[in-house]
């Protein structure tokens, strides 16, 4: 009697308030400490503009590298529910390593593997007189590191719940199996996939530890945006306000971008 | 036993402020004393630390090490402390002009850069003059932080037109990417060049005198006990905390 | 198409699970293969398809289809579901068929335009899957299956997705396109109606191996298990 409709419970309503507060707050002093006067003048600044185009243009092949690498690996990932248990979990650790490690960590390891004296990058300055750190690649190798799960986990959640006798019918029809993933898989796990690729997108666009060790940061080659803001935090704290609004803004429309209906399976929906 | 001739004599000097001030020892109830230090004290006033809790055995020290500027706005952000030691004037500046400090700000130290390179100098490097040389990787600080703005002055002193490949976000990034050998040479801090140990090598730079970065200390308004925090102060600035600084590189206050 | 009489003759264990089928359907029959639930049916036609391993053989006339990939085997099959591509228009998914095959775009054109037709579909073209009825569904799904003129079709319940309403409809439109089919066809289902209108012979499936086998009409003298006697009284299971 009491309740008519089928409410949520506020035991559930309240906490969840409190954790959305707690999300957007701090993200709501942003915009309201904002040097609003000035904003245009520090974003239309050179060396801002320089690194937000180094910041998407790396994002983008960075993005670019996860879907050519990532997808097979989310395909790899979704069929190992068939495996032994030990390689299953232990392929998806593997996977998910990345998303809980602090990203300098995630540049340290890039330094120590590919880095002048890295295991690989020793033998790459050796023979082929090839650096990676201090190059917009390692912006790019950093951008991957840190990105890549965020797209194999939301495809793999994709494939999961796509229904695989799809695929069975595509091969009574006489397809290959190539032709099956390319024509009916894939197209089946759309959604999943640009999900996955817009977190890749706006996860790369925001790094910052794995980039600014691995990569270093020199204006127009590694300063990406994230870089930028920070230095700017030492020397103009209102010139980092405006450049986190900046980045702020471009992961805000990205993700807005990522309707629901481009998430089955992802938002339930 | 340098170290005991010296906490003798740190013993007397206390001695000799015990009679204008009460002595903090005189109090029974633990006091503790919220230090906020640049990063780059870490090492030295730990030690510091060490030594003034033997002579005032009632009082605790905890420190909040930091970026001076981070530390300058939580600071200004009223963030609870007793005394803050500054990387640099500017920092201090932001702290004094939020009146949060008693007193004048004194400089203990002063810092002066040095040029690192890896363990055994695989490029060479033998002067400032080299940074220029653009087939060597170079790191140097971002001009925003302290030892990127001193790095700049240095080499405009000297005429040098650097060609770096970095400009890292803290003097111990610079630092971690000459331990790494990813880059051939650096310019660092003195003392950053003396915590590294052997893992790096430092070339001394003529004129590197000339550019320092001078520490300032001051105690806080905030801080409970103000007595105490000003013969915190006082002990860096006596003959133990310089004794201490002293062997971490730093340079004397003049 | 090579004509030719599909035998089937397998054996498959799983825990808890034994199947022992063997049956053999001329060229333009089609088989009813009844039976209670999980007596087999559905994992009989998977076992035809490919999309499961068995002990025995498969053979279309002189080929032997086990040893070959579900692609290469030309065996149509219906769904249940229909399992339309839901990412595809009407057009689209008849086509797929002809053009996974790689054959010529015109050739499939042809072929496709002729399917639309014939099904009466024509209209729905340009239309997905989610915006036709079930019973236009289960017409695109059977033009889909015979646009690459498979040497067997297998029909998994066809008709069981449907509202009672528009069954008999569609039944009678199916039958009708069985008879146009000149290779043998294996429909699964518990309905004794589809059976009467659709089949020439019937096997009934229980607990793993074969209880009956022979024509529709003989089913009414039909008395060895329970199962048998209720279908012998024209109850639908």
């Amino acid at each position: 009697m009491r309740r008519t409709k089928r409410g949520v419970s506020p035991v559930i309503v309240v906490p969840a308030l409190v954790g959305l507060a707690f999300l957007v707050l701090p993200l709501v002093a942003l915009v309201v400490r904002a040097p609003w006067g000035s904003i245009v003048q520090i974003v239309m600044k050179h060396e801002v503009l320089t690194s937000l185009l180094l910041s998407l243009g790396t994002a983008s092949l960075a993005t670019a590298i996860c879907l050519v690498l990532g997808v097979p690996l989310a395909v790899l990932l979704a069929r190992s529910a068939h495996w032994h248990v030990v390689p299953r979990r232990l392929l998806r650790a593997l996977i998910t390593v990345p998303l809980v490690l602090p990203p300098v960590v995630g540049g340290v390891a890039l330094l120590l593997l590919l880095g002048r004296r890295g295991i690989i990058g020793q033998w790459l300055y050796a023979w082929f007189q090839i650096t990676i750190p201090f190059t917009p690649a390692a912006v790019i190798l950093a951008q991957v590191f840190v990105a890549m799960p965020f797209l194999v986990l939301a495809v793999e959640g994709a494939l999961r719940t796509s229904d695989r006798r799809f695929e069975l019918a595509a091969a009574t029809l006489g397809a290959s199996r190539w032709h099956v993933f390319r024509r009916v898989t894939l197209p089946l796990v759309g959604p999943g996939v640009s999900a996955g690729a817009l977190l890749c997108f706006t996860r790369s666009l925001g790094e910052f530890g794995a980039t600014i060790t691995f990569a270093g940061s020199f204006p127009g080659t590694t300063q990406t945006l994230p870089v930028t803001t920070y230095l700017e935090l030492q020397r103009d704290p209102d010139a980092a306000i405006a450049l986190s609004l900046l980045l702020l803004a471009v992961a805000v429309v990205v993700l807005v971008g990522l309707r629901d209906r481009w998430l089955p399976g992802v938002t339930g929906s | 036993m340098v170290a005991a001739a010296v906490v003798v004599a740190a013993l007397a000097l206390a001695g000799c402020s015990a009679q204008s001030a009460p002595s903090p020892t005189a109090t029974a109830a633990p006091v503790t004393l919220t230090v906020y230090a640049a990063a780059s004290l870490t090492d030295s006033f730990a030690d510091i630390a060490k030594e003034f809790e033997k002579q005032y055995p009632s009082v605790k020290i905890t420190y909040n090490f930091g970026g001076s500027s981070a530390l300058a706005a939580q600071l200004v952000a009223a963030s609870p402390g007793d005394v803050f030691a500054a990387a640099s004037a500017t920092t201090m500046k932001t702290v004094t002009d939020a009146s949060l400090v008693t007193g004048a700000p004194q400089i203990f130290v002063t810092n002066s850069l040095e040029l690192v390179v890896p363990k055994g100098n695989p490029a060479n490097v033998t002067g400032l003059g080299d940074l220029a040389n653009p087939d060597l990787s170079i790191a140097l600080c971002a001009a925003a932080v302290p030892c990127g703005a001193a790095a700049l002055r240095l080499l405009a002193q000297e005429g040098v037109t650097a060609a770096p490949d970095t400009l890292e976000q803290d003097v111990k990034a610079v630092l971690a990417k000459v331990e790494l050998g990813e880059v051939d040479a650096a310019l660092v801090y003195r003392t950053d060049v003396t915590a590294a140990g052997d893992k790096v090598e430092g070339i001394d730079v003529p004129g590197a005198d000339r550019v320092v970065n001078r520490y300032p200390i001051a105690v806080l308004k905030s801080a409970p006990n103000q007595t105490t925090a000003r013969a915190f102060v006082d002990f860096v600035l006596g003959t133990t905390g310089q004794a201490i600084l002293t062997k971490a590189g730093f340079g004397a206050p003049n | 198409m090579t004509t030719g009489e599909l035998d089937v003759d397998f054996r498959l264990v799983r825990p808890g699970f034994d199947l022992t089928v063997g049956f053999a359907v001329g060229p333009g029959r089609v088989l009813a293969l009844l039976g209670p639930n999980g007596a087999g049916k559905s994992t009989t036609l998977s076992c035809i398809v490919g999309a499961t391993e068995f002990v025995g053989h498969v053979r279309v006339g002189e080929r032997q289809l086990d040893g070959l990939s579900i692609d290469e085997r030309r065996v149509g099959m219906v769904f249940q579901e229909y399992l339309l591509f839901p990412h595809l228009t009407v057009e689209q998914n008849i086509a797929f068929g002809p053009r996974a095959r790689g054959g010529r775009k015109s050739e499939a054109r042809v072929t496709v335009a002729a399917l639309l037709e014939r099904f009466g579909v024509s209209d729905l073209r340009h239309r997905r899957p989610a915006q036709i009825s079930g019973g236009q569904a289960q017409r695109v799904a059977l033009a889909r299956a015979l646009a690459v003129d498979p040497d067997v079709l297998l029909l998994d319940e066809p008709l069981a997705a449907l509202d009672a309403e528009v069954r008999e409809e569609v039944r009678a439109d199916l039958a009708l396109h069985l008879r146009a089919f000149a290779g043998p066809t294996v429909l699964v289902t518990h309905s004794i109606a589809d059976v009467r209108a659709l089949a020439s012979d019937v096997i009934v499936l229980e607990h793993g191996s074969v209880s009956y086998r022979g024509t529709v009409a003989g089913l009414v003298n039909a008395d060895a298990t329970p199962y048998l006697r209720q279908l012998a009284r024209g109850e639908s299971l």
